[in-house]
């Protein structure tokens, strides 16, 4: 694709707002080709306004951006053509089978062969017994992890997952962090939101905080640690978390500690 | 991306047909109201309405078939909101598709749906005596003014299902038109209503439409009532298609 090398997401001076409700005050970021970009702030901070604003789902009053090499509000087709989007809530057909929901993504992005991709991403995503069955059936954690595997079908060179572990349950949040590591493993270039604090910690290589409609910091981990007063030493009894005690009593093998 | 507006479209109403044929007690929901409402007027009300001529049956059907297509478009609407709402319209519009396919799966299943339940009222009226010798000409025709008022409906869903807060609030649209029938010459003449009403009867769409479908099924000339039906149709398709339209660009930014 027509993309200068270097940053595959760059944003600067968004603004959004809704009737006196200013949303986005002046957005400024940019993320690096094939790595892990976590959008870190609470409730209302304009996070899935951001997302939406990248996908072409809405406009901007004022600013820009551009995805793979192309601006959102002139060339949103070729956008649509570089991204794939798992929105907040699980967007998948509850009516339709697990296996049926990836035919149909397969089919609407004109792949060959879509039957054998779902079957490939039912495997994947441990879906291959439930393949069959209506997704109204489905658990919170297998009905999130079908909508990433609907997001991954066609390799998009960008991924946008706005708050993918809202929701889950601890095992299903390990499973779903798995599966942000393998694909940027893979090259693909992630932008993250969430406001988990260990999330963005466990996959992002860089993080921003969006605060009120603005980014107040953009580092790496280490460099957003050297903005805070430095480390003191201290001795402190090391107690398991909770959810290590949770993973330990359900028997889980693939516990947090193992990535 | 224009190349793949069919096949965009089809795949899409394909998973939409898929929503109707899952969940058959949506045309079953849609045909029995009217189906009730034909036996009551048929076998209750019905001995004590003078229409005149032979077989009250056949004079109420073309008005029944108007309350079935709107009852069964509060399903269109119904179906494009829970689209919106779950975030699968979001979805698709995230995608490099045809963007417009969604909405037109929708039209094309509202279509495929109403003419299941009509099918069955039809049935059902045949079994209660309506007997028609209209020719193949007059049935085209029949079937051709209904399928213009359910592609108007059709329309007006859409715009209820885009801009519905509440999925009780998509399907509301439909009640209004459900009774518009009644104040109309559906199933009495309008010459036994009082002035003002009269007047809205006799100028509203539904007369028109139900005078033209009743005239060909009895094959009798249908005079200009033909025109002034297919007038309204268009009419209300047009005016619908064009809100829908730019409550759908509101949606999509």
């Amino acid at each position: 694709m027509t993309t200068p090398a270097g940053a595959a997401i760059r944003v600067r001076g968004l603004e959004k707002s809704y009737g006196k409700l200013d949303v986005l005050r002046g957005v400024d970021f940019d993320v690096a080709r094939g790595s892990v970009f976590a959008l870190l702030g609470s409730n209302g901070a304009g996070k899935t306004t951001t997302v939406r604003i990248l996908a072409t789902l809405l406009k901007a009053d004022a600013g820009t951006a551009g995805v793979n090499g192309f601006d959102v509000a002139t060339q949103a087709a070729d956008v649509r053509a570089s991204i794939s989007l798992t929105g907040q809530f699980a967007a998948v057909d509850e009516i339709l089978s697990g296996r049926e929901n990836l035919v149909l993504v397969a089919r609407l992005r004109h792949l060959t062969n879509p039957g054998a991709i779902a079957d490939e991403l039912l495997e994947r995503f441990s879906l291959s017994d439930a393949a069959t069955r209506r997704v109204s059936t489905y658990s919170g954690g297998m009905r999130r992890r079908l909508d990433i595997a609907m997001s991954l079908i066609g390799n998009s060179p960008v991924v946008f997952l706005d708050e993918p572990t809202a929701g889950l349950d601890p095992e299903a949040r390990i499973e779903v962090w798995q599966t942000v590591k393998q694909l940027a493993g893979s090259g693909t270039t992630v932008l993250l939101t969430t406001q988990y604090l260990d999330e963005a910690e466990q996959l992002a290589d860089r993080i921003a905080i969006l605060h009120q409609g603005r980014i107040i910091a953009n580092g790496t981990l280490a460099e957003l640690k050297r903005l805070l007063p430095p480390a003191k030493v201290e001795y402190v009894e090391k107690q398991p978390t909770l959810e290590e005690v949770f993973l330990a009593v359900i028997g889980d093998t693939k516990g947090a500690g193992e990535r | 991306m224009t190349t793949y507006v069919f096949g965009d479209t089809a795949v899409l109403t394909g998973r939409t047909l898929r929503h109707v044929t899952r969940s058959v007690d949506t045309i079953i929901t849609t045909a029995i109201t009217p189906i009730a409402m034909m036996l009551m007027f048929v076998y209750v009300f019905g001995g004590a309405i003078d229409i005149g001529s032979d077989g009250y049956v056949s004079y109420l059907l073309p008005g029944i078939l108007l309350i079935t297509i709107a009852s069964g478009t509060a399903y269109t609407a119904l179906r494009l909101f829970t689209d919106l709402a779950s975030g699968i319209f979001e979805r698709f519009q995230s995608m490099p598709i045809a963007r417009s396919g969604v909405l037109w799966a929708h039209v094309l299943t509202s279509l495929v749906a109403n003419l299941a339940s009509l099918v069955l009222v039809v049935g059902v009226a045949l079994l209660m005596g309506f007997r028609s010798g209209a020719g193949a000409l007059a049935w085209l025709a029949v079937a051709g003014i209904v399928l213009l008022f359910t592609l108007a409906l059709t329309w007006i869903a859409v715009i209820a299902g885009l801009s519905a807060k509440t999925a009780e609030g998509g399907g509301a649209f439909a009640y209004p038109l459900i009774f518009l029938p009644f104040v109309s010459s559906a199933f009495v003449p309008t010459e036994t209503m009082p002035g003002p009403i009269r007047w809205f009867a006799e100028n509203q769409p539904v007369t028109s439409i139900v005078d033209t479908i009743r005239g060909l099924f009895a094959q009798q000339p249908v005079g200009d009532d033909i025109w002034t039906a297919l007038a309204w149709c268009a009419g209300i398709l047009v005016v619908a298609y064009l809100f829908a339209m730019a409550a759908y660009r509101k949606k999509i930014a």
